[in-house]
This record gives C-alpha cells, sequence and structure tokens, in this order.
C-alpha cells in the first residue's frame, strides 16, 4: 500500500496526524504550562508557551488553601474499593454467563448494558431520599455502592467478551480433573485473564475517579467529596483562579495519563471488543 | 443440639460446589450483579415514576399523589421545552460532528505512517481527562479576557474583538458543544478505526484492480460496510450526549439567561435548589421517555441497514 502513495497523499497523512497529536495534546499541554506561570504572566495579553519566570505558588495554593491533598484522599478510597467491587462482582457474573449455560444469556447482557445507558439524573433523586433514609449521606459506602452499579455493566460486558476468547476444552479437562465450579473461575479462568482484569479494573478505576453528578448531591463537605467536587468548587471570591485549577488539573490528571498510556492497548482492545462487536 | 447440627456439616464444604448443579450455581453467580442494579439502577427508576405522580417537596413536606398534575404542568412549562431544545440541538450538533471528524481521523489512523502508535496513544488523552478538568480547562481556554483561543484568533486577523465566549447567549452553547467535540471524537474514532480494520481488505484490493479510485471505494465499499459500526457508534455516542450535566453544570451553570440549560442540569437544579422532588422526577422521567425515543430511531435505521445489506 505504501509504494502506491503519491508525495501529496502521504503529505496529507502526516499533516493530519500531526493535527489530530494536536488536537489531543494541545489543550492540556497548554494546561499543564499555566499551571507554572504567574497570574501576573496569563494576564499579560502577551502568552507564552514556556513558563517564564517558572513558579510552584499554585501547587502551593492547591494544596496548602485549597486542601487538594483530601479531595485526592477521599477519590483514592472511593475509586479503589469500587474497582475492587467491581471486578469481584462482575467477574463472578460474566463466569456464569460465559461459562454455565445460563438460559437468555444475551438478552441478560443486553439489559445489563442498557441499564448503563440509563440517564443518571433520573436515578439520582431517588437514590438520594434512599440514602437520606439509611444515614448514607456524606459516607464513602453511599458513593462506592453508587459506583459499583455505574461500573458493573461495561466491567461484565468486557470481561465477557474475554472469557469466551478462552477455549472451552480447558473447562472440560478441568471438569474431568474434578475441579468445582468455583475452582475452575479461582484457579484457571481468573489467572488466565490478568491483562482484561487489569483493564476492566482500571475502566472502573477511572470512571469512578472522574464521576461527578452522584458525588456532588451526595456529600456537602471536604471529608467525603472527592476531587471532581473539589475542583468544581475551585473559585474565589473576586476572580477566577485559572493558574491553580490549572495546577489541580494537572495533580488528578497526569497520573491517570501515565496509567492511560501504559495500558493503552489493552483499553483500546478492551473497549472497542465490548462497544462494537458484530 | 449443637454437636447434632455440626456433624452432617462437617464433611460439606469441599463436596459444596461438586452437588450444587451448574443452573444454581450461576444463580448464586450472578445474585450480586442483579442486586446491585436492581438496587442502583431499576429501583430508582420505578421509584422516580412514583415520585413523578406525587407532589414530594423536602421544603414543604408534602407527598400526596396527584396523578398527572406534574406532567401538565411540565407540558405547559416553558422552562423545560427551552432545555429540552438546548438539549435536542446539543446531542444532534455534537453527535454529528464527532462521527464525522472522528471517521476522518479514523481514516488518517488506519493509514501506515511513523509514530501511529504514538498519535493513538495520545487519543486517549482527553477520553481519560475527567470532565469536570475538561470544562475548567475549556473555561480557561475560552476565557473571554485572557484566552489563548481568543488571543489566536485576534493575531490571525479572524476577529477583531475579544468573544465572550460562554459568557454570552449566543456563543456559549457553541462553546459547550466544542468542549464535548474535542473530548469525545478521539475515542469515537478508535471506535471507528477497529470497525475499518474488520472490513477484508481483499474488497478494496479487488476494486482498486478494476481501476476504482481512492474516494470510489471509500464511498461504495468501506463507507456502506461501516454503517452498522457507523450506527451502533453513534447510538452510544447520542445517548451519552443527551446526558450531558458535567460539561454545563461546571462551565456555565446553565447560564447566561438559560441559554445552555439541558434536561439533566434542569433536573438537578429542580431537584436540588428547590427540592421539588416529585416535579423534579417529571422532568427527568420525561427525559428518560425521550432518550428511549432516539434509541429507537437508531434501532430501526440499524435494522434497515441491515435488511438492506441482505
Amino acid at each position: 500500500m505504501n509504494d502506491t502513495r503519491s508525495p501529496l497523499q502521504s503529505f496529507l497523512i502526516y499533516l493530519g496526524a500531526f493535527l489530530i497529536l494536536v488536537w489531543s495534546g494541545g489543550p492540556f499541554i497548554w494546561q499543564f504550562s499555566t499551571s507554572f506561570q504567574l497570574d501576573k504572566a496569563l494576564t499579560s495579553g502577551a502568552p507564552s508557551l514556556i513558563p517564564h519566570p517558572f513558579t510552584l505558588e499554585h501547587y502551593y495554593n492547591a494544596f496548602v488553601e485549597k486542601e487538594l491533598h483530601r479531595y485526592v484522599w477521599n477519590s483514592l478510597v472511593v475509586a479503589l474499593a469500587t474497582t475492587l467491587l467491581c471486578l469481584i462482582v462482575g467477574s463472578l457474573a460474566a463466569f456464569a454467563l460465559s461459562r454455565l449455560n445460563v438460559k437468555g444469556r444475551f438478552g441478560i447482557l443486553v439489559v445489563i448494558l442498557s441499564v448503563s445507558m440509563f440517564p443518571q439524573i433520573a436515578l439520582v433523586g431517588p437514590l438520594y431520599l434512599l440514602a437520606t433514609n439509611l444515614g448514607l449521606l456524606d459516607t464513602y459506602t453511599a458513593l462506592i455502592i453508587t459506583y459499583l452499579a455505574l461500573g458493573l455493566p461495561l466491567v461484565t460486558w468486557v470481561l465477557f467478551g474475554y472469557f469466551e476468547t478462552l477455549p472451552r476444552e480447558i473447562d472440560e479437562a478441568a471438569r474431568m480433573d474434578g475441579v468445582s465450579i468455583p475452582g475452575l473461575l479461582w484457579h484457571i479462568i481468573l489467572p488466565m485473564s490478568l491483562p482484561s482484569l487489569v483493564t476492566t479494573g482500571l475502566l472502573a478505576f477511572i470512571s469512578a475517579w472522574n464521576e461527578f453528578l452522584f458525588a456532588l448531591a451526595f456529600t456537602s463537605n471536604i471529608d467525603r467529596q472527592t476531587i471532581p467536587v473539589g475542583i468544581a468548587n475551585f473559585t474565589n471570591l473576586y476572580y477566577v483562579p485559572w493558574g491553580d485549577i490549572a495546577a489541580a488539573s494537572a495533580v488528578v490528571t497526569v497520573p491517570l495519563i501515565v496509567l492511560v498510556l501504559f495500558f493503552q492497548r489493552h483499553i483500546i482492545e478492551g473497549l472497542t471488543q465490548g462497544g462494537v462487536k458484530e | 443440639m449443637t454437636a447434632a447440627a455440626t456433624v452432617p456439616g462437617a464433611g460439606r464444604p469441599q463436596r459444596f460446589g461438586k452437588t450444587l448443579p451448574s443452573g444454581l450455581w450461576a444463580l448464586l453467580l450472578l445474585a450480586p450483579a442483579f442486586v446491585s442494579l436492581a438496587s442502583v439502577s431499576f429501583y430508582p427508576i420505578l421509584n422516580g415514576l412514583y415520585l413523578s405522580l406525587t407532589n414530594t417537596s423536602l421544603i414543604t413536606q408534602d407527598q400526596d399523589f396527584t396523578g398527572f398534575a406534574n406532567y401538565t404542568q411540565l407540558w405547559g412549562d416553558a422552562q423545560f421545552w427551552n432545555a429540552w431544545w438546548h438539549t435536542m440541538w446539543f446531542t444532534f450538533a455534537s453527535t454529528t460532528l464527532e462521527t464525522v471528524i472522528g471517521l476522518g481521523m479514523a481514516l488518517i489512523l488506519f493509514e501506515a505512517f511513523k509514530g501511529r502508535g504514538l498519535v493513538r496513544a495520545a487519543m486517549l488523552v482527553p477520553w481519560a481527562m475527567p470532565t469536570v478538568v475538561t470544562s475548567k480547562m475549556f473555561g480557561w481556554l475560552f476565557d473571554g479576557q485572557n484566552g489563548i483561543i481568543n488571543y489566536m484568533l485576534l493575531h490571525l486577523g479572524l476577529i477583531d474583538q475579544n468573544i465572550n465566549w460562554y459568557g454570552s447567549t449566543s456563543t456559549a452553547m457553541t462553546t459547550i458543544i466544542i468542549a464535548d467535540v474535542w473530548k469525545t471524537t478521539p475515542f469515537m474514532a478508535l471506535l471507528l478505526l477497529t470497525g475499518l480494520q474488520t472490513i477484508p481488505n481483499s474488497l478494496i484490493e479487488a476494486a482498486r484492480m478494476d481501476g476504482a479510485k481512492g474516494w470510489i471505494t471509500f464511498w461504495y465499499i468501506r463507507l456502506p460496510l461501516l454503517m452498522p459500526t457507523l450506527l451502533i457508534a453513534g447510538l452510544f455516542r447520542a445517548l451519552d450526549a443527551f446526558r450531558v450535566f458535567d460539561l454545563v453544570y461546571v462551565l456555565t451553570g446553565g447560564g447566561p439567561a438559560d441559554s445552555t440549560e439541558t434536561l439533566s442540569t434542569l433536573s438537578y437544579k429542580v431537584l436540588f435548589s428547590t427540592l421539588q422532588f416529585g416535579y423534579g422526577s417529571a422532568v427527568s422521567t420525561a427525559m428518560f421517555i425521550t432518550e428511549g425515543l432516539i434509541a429507537l430511531v437508531f434501532v430501526a435505521l440499524l435494522i434497515r441497514q441491515i435488511r438492506r445489506a441482505q
């Protein structure tokens, strides 16, 4: 294919690729650069990509004045617990659907997937009342229970897709050797599915880490508020602290980007297999 | 008693797995997922449906059944229809742009070139970023005074004075659409790319042998074969765009002058600012119904597409 390309075609392809790169990376690079610039430089009317003078003032403000680390801690607790639960509950369900001859399993999968399309705003009111009655407002528990259900459809769907690719002869051989059903899952299927577990875990983690609506509704103080709520409330009385916001954005986004770039191949495979099959 | 009870149970734990029929195991393993989805997804939908038929309010403490009173009020509520149209416009504009631009990106990525892996990895950045951060980031990029976008447009001579992007009623919705298109297009492109990769290369080679030009093979072979993928990706994208909340709530809060109010932000305000849970549930139920209709349109298109293919 390569040799049939004219110089113009090659040029257009590289130009297109460059534009995609700028599109994807440009805005965040500017945000990152902003986080190291003085307010004075940001409002001078002559923006520069290289911070000059370089400052860590915004990071100081974000952590000392706005106590960003407390939001980070809350987000970590909630997102890690959600990930763990999603993987446990999701792999049990996906295993049952893939290996145990459940009747109407595709119907069940479609129902599970369509749940993830429900408008979340339709869930938040009744769940808020429920959480109030159970005394669960301003707790990690309320967020974790909610995020488990929100993450479960995708996790189940992707793990199911992966389990389906494992040859069934393994099951039969294991059954012959007298391995029980839970043994089959625990000793054979799960160890073979580690790459998929890592990807789905990452997906569950990202969705919990980024969730805003329920965190906004269910929590009202910094003891339990997660990062998105914290950043949304990052305002000063008389002006918008763009530099501080940029610093906070960098702190919560850079680790995600590193994780995602590290696992990118698996993520794309996992998601596309879940999203568009057939 | 206790001794008698433990003796028959003693040998059981190991045999448990072997003796339980696999049907029961399936139920047992599916149970946690069902409990979770039933209590956090199905119960609230049904409860919301019920609440929408009551005048529940956390301020007056009322909780009486009022039939369709909320829906009658909704039908004549200009604010609701204002939000409804905004949401439909947002969904239509962002889904269309994302599909078209995403297809363009996918076609570029489909070609072999140096650094393709890097480009593909970079495309995950907008997707992974928390939406709240995206929203704040666009607030800064499109800032009316010191935003870099205004600066660049001014210096390119495309505008002659700063635009107050999300601070003015005429451009606020456009700014939000741009932010959404930025965030979701690359991911759309990656989905479409996998669709492109499933099209057998032999078909395109054969067409090329027959002397078909690049755009003809695209229009008559790739595009029709990609149609199901496009429709499914479009469906998921549209349903997701229809629920837009974070972007709007953080960037404009529905303003200025309600010009970016969407159904999700309106519901949220009715629920949590005025605490009218009855009326707020009617708004979100109406939203649920609209979303169902959007899904139906896509499914109908998809079925027609599949029929035509046969």
